[in-house]
Order: structure tokens, then C-alpha cells, then sequence
């Protein structure tokens, strides 16, 4: 199927140029005076953050839509986008305390957005657990569409808890009203890593799609022998 | 009175009804709460750790759970006979049928809420009273907070396979902010802070409210329709 082979080039592409952030994180790169070498985890752990957080959105607003257009497509992308933000979020969860242990003395503290974000892997097993508790496949999307636009609104109150705690946690250094506090090479690889990390989030979707689509074809083509 | 709040408080009322002729349910809560309550006391060393200091997280864990009783059931009781399919039948409007959960949800937690707790300041010594009136208003808008979005959710779970198990792992994830702000603020009150230092909550707690009921609206339909 082209879908998969797609999926398949784009995932290659994005591991091959995923080598290229490490070469580029621990070769080219400044080491950062007050962390020392730990701080090169910074260029997994964010992008990969901000992938788990992609993937949530996404997840919601596929819900949106597939409650408006029912359209099976959406809520498939859903499903995908779920179990990838899934990775991303495992990713993140395990990156953070190795940084965290070095520079912090500790591998986890009760900080706000931690503790949220830990929420938001829950999030995601909570999604995928009512996806699989419904065999019904028109009321699993409905389903996982309410609860992917619910979480897609948790979001931001996450967000908003992150300010109002005070917190361990470093604060965003890019994203925010002001120019960019990064030094310019760090900020390079950064935004390199980012891009890296989106391009290998669309590969694996593209791929998780092309596999429940294969699998719905078994399904029906089975008489579900299987359900 | 427009009409879907009248069709919601029928719904509601019948909801009620149904428990006050039985009283399983909320005997049962109730009892489960004065237990939580009790075990929580002998989960601590009286003389290393002050109940002041744990009295925020026994509150809202023993609401929490208490909770979650409260939102199993209000969908359950739909199943038997399917009697959902005959209430959706009923020519009132989806958000009826939600607003009507969501009010007997709402009355039965806050029912197990009242008789918490003075039990909790009663078992724990806590001196509630000087600041009874900010304690209440911030149980109110937490529970209003969960319990929207719990009976939206147990709207879902109640007609999958391990229904008891799958809702607390999903509502539980939107449960902590409201709860995190509302044990910060009631420790705060506890400890005498004046009203202004936790304004902040208190506002997160309302903007927390006015999301989630208008999005649990919403989206019931969606749970519902066939």
C-alpha cells in the first residue's frame, strides 16, 4: 500500500536526520556553563514535549471534526496521533528525570507542570483504554472524539497552572513575549530538533494510519472473526 | 422556567426519587466516606505528623472517592431494563437529560459532602468554623468541576466492559487541576491566610467550571445519540 511506504520514507528520513540533532547537540553545540553536559538532553526532552502536546491537540481536534463531518478518517487519525503522542509522552517522562537527577539532585519533584504533564500521558492511556473497553466502532469514535476534545481543553489550563506555581522547572526560554534568551547556536539546534521531531511525529502517524486502515480492510474482509 | 431546565429537574427528580426509595446508594457513600475517613487516621503518626497539615489531602481524597461512587452510579441505574433507551425517547432535549444527571449527581455529592465534612473536622480537630463560608464556596466550585465532567464521562463508560475501573482513569486526569487548586486553597484557608492569597485558585476553579459544564453540554449529545 503507498500509504505505508510513505509513511515508511518519511520515518526513515526523520531517523536519519535524528542522528544528524545528536551529531550536531554533542559535537557542535556549546556546552551549557552552569549544567555541564547534561543539558544536551534539553534538545530530546522539549521537542519531544512539544510532540506529545502536538499530538493532543491533534487528537482533539480530530474529535471536533469527526463529531461535525463523521468521517471515519478523523477519528482514525485520532487513534494514530494517540498512540504516537503516547511515545512522545514516554519520551519526555523518561528524558526529564535524567536531566532532572544531575541538575535538580533529584530525579522527580511534585512541580506543576511535571505532575501535568504526567497527567497528560494518563490522558493518553485513558484514551486508548476507552478505545479498546468499545467494540462498537461508531461509538468508539464518538467516544474517543468527546474525550479527545476534553482533553484538547484540559491543555491549556495546564498551561496556565505552569505561572501560577512556583516551580523547579525551567521556564520557557522561546516561546514567550520576549525575544528568545537561547544563545544562537543552542537555539539552532533547538529549532533543528524540532523539526526533526515533528517530521518523525508525521511518519509515524502517516504509518499508524495506514495500519488501522489495513486493519478495518482485515476486519471487514474477516466477517470480524476476530471482534 | 424555560422549558429544558424544567425537563432537567424532572429528570433529576426522578433520579432522586429513585435513590431516596432505595437509599443503597447514598447510605453506602456515606459510609464509605466515615471510613476513608477513619482509615486515613490510622494511616498517620499522630505524634510525628499534625492533622493540620494533612487535613487539606484526607478532605479531598476522601470527596474524590467519594465522588466517583456517586458518578458510577448515575448511569448504571439507566441500564437495567434500558431504561436509557426510554428516557431518550422522552420528548425532552438531550441537555435535559444531562442537566438532570448532572443536578442529582451534583445533590448526591454534595449530600455526602455535607455529612463529610463535619465528621472530618470532627475527627481530625480542624477548626473549620471560622472559615466555613470560603471552605464551602470552594468545595462547591470543585465539585461542580468534576462532577460535570464525571457525569459526561460516565455517560461513556457505564455501557463499555469494566465500567467501575475505566471512569476514574479517565475522569481522574481532569480531576487533579481542581483538585490540586482546591487543596492549596483549603490548606491555605486552614492556616489562616487571608482570602486575597488565594484568589488565583479561586478564579482558576470558576474558569475551570464555566469550560467544562458549557463543553459537557456540549458534547452529550454525541455519547447519547444512536
Amino acid at each position: 500500500m503507498k500509504l505505508v511506504r510513505t509513511g515508511r520514507w518519511i520515518t526513515l528520513i526523520a531517523l536519519a536526520l535524528l542522528a544528524g540533532v545528536f551529531v550536531r547537540a554533542l559535537a557542535f553545540t556549546p556546552v551549557e556553563r552552569v549544567q555541564g553536559p547534561a543539558q544536551k538532553i534539553f534538545y530530546l526532552h522539549v521537542p519531544s514535549a512539544w510532540c506529545a502536546m502536538l499530538a493532543m491537540a491533534l487528537v482533539g481536534i480530530a474529535g471536533i471534526l469527526y463529531l461535525f463531518l463523521k468521517d471515519p478518517r478523523f477519528d482514525r487519525f485520532g487513534e494514530a496521533s494517540a498512540e504516537v503522542g503516547t511515545v512522545f509522552a514516554m519520551v519526555m517522562l523518561t528524558t526529564g528525570p535524567l536531566w532532572g537527577k544531575p541538575v535538580w539532585g533529584t530525579w522527580w519533584t511534585w512541580d506543576a507542570r511535571l505532575t501535568l504533564t504526567l497527567f497528560l500521558f494518563l490522558l493518553f492511556l485513558g484514551y486508548l483504554v476507552l478505545r479498546g473497553a468499545v467494540t462498537d466502532p461508531g461509538l468508539r469514535a464518538r467516544y474517543s472524539a468527546v474525550l479527545g476534545i476534553c482533553g484538547l481543553v484540559l491543555l491549556p489550563f495546564i498551561h496556565l497552572s505552569v505561572y501560577m506555581f512556583r516551580t523547579l522547572h525551567p521556564q520557557p526560554i522561546v516561546l514567550k513575549p520576549s525575544a528568545p534568551s537561547l544563545p544562537g547556536p543552542m537555539l539552532t539546534t533547538l529549532l533543528f530538533s524540532f523539526a526533526v521531531f515533528t517530521l518523525l511525529y508525521v511518519g509515524f502517524v502517516v504509518q499508524r494510519y495506514a495500519l488501522g486502515m489495513l486493519r478495518e480492510q482485515a476486519e471487514t474482509a474477516g466477517g470480524g472473526a476476530h471482534a | 422556567m424555560p422549558d429544558w431546565w424544567r425537563h432537567g429537574w424532572i429528570v433529576a427528580r426522578k433520579d432522586l426519587l429513585v435513590e431516596f426509595r432505595s437509599r443503597t446508594a447514598i447510605v453506602s457513600a456515606i459510609v464509605f466516606t466515615v471510613l476513608v475517613l477513619v482509615v486515613f487516621n490510622f494511616g498517620r503518626d499522630p505524634t510525628a505528623v499534625a492533622a493540620i497539615d494533612l487535613a487539606p489531602s484526607i478532605l479531598w481524597v476522601t470527596f474524590t472517592f467519594a465522588a466517583m461512587l456517586a458518578l458510577n452510579r448515575a448511569f448504571q441505574l439507566e441500564l437495567e431494563n434500558q431504561a436509557l433507551d426510554g428516557l431518550l425517547l422522552a420528548p425532552v432535549g438531550r441537555s435535559s437529560i444531562y442537566l438532570g444527571k448532572l443536578l442529582a449527581n451534583l445533590l448526591f455529592v454534595g449530600i455526602v459532602e455535607a455529612v463529610g465534612l463535619p465528621l472530618f473536622a470532627l475527627f481530625f480537630n480542624v477548626p473549620i468554623l471560622p472559615v466555613i463560608l470560603p471552605l464551602v464556596a470552594v468545595i462547591a466550585l470543585a465539585t461542580i468541576g468534576f462532577v460535570a465532567v464525571g457525569t459526561l464521562f460516565s455517560a461513556m463508560t457505564t455501557r463499555t466492559r469494566f465500567a467501575e475501573l475505566l471512569l476514574p482513569t479517565l475522569v481522574l486526569p481532569f480531576m487533579i487541576p481542581p483538585l490540586m487548586w482546591a487543596a492549596l486553597t483549603t490548606g491555605a484557608l486552614l492556616a489562616g491566610r487571608p482570602l486575597s492569597e488565594v484568589g488565583g485558585w479561586l478564579r482558576m476553579l470558576a474558569a475551570f467550571d464555566i469550560v467544562f459544564v458549557t463543553l459537557a453540554f456540549l458534547l452529550f449529545p454525541a455519547t447519547v445519540n444512536e
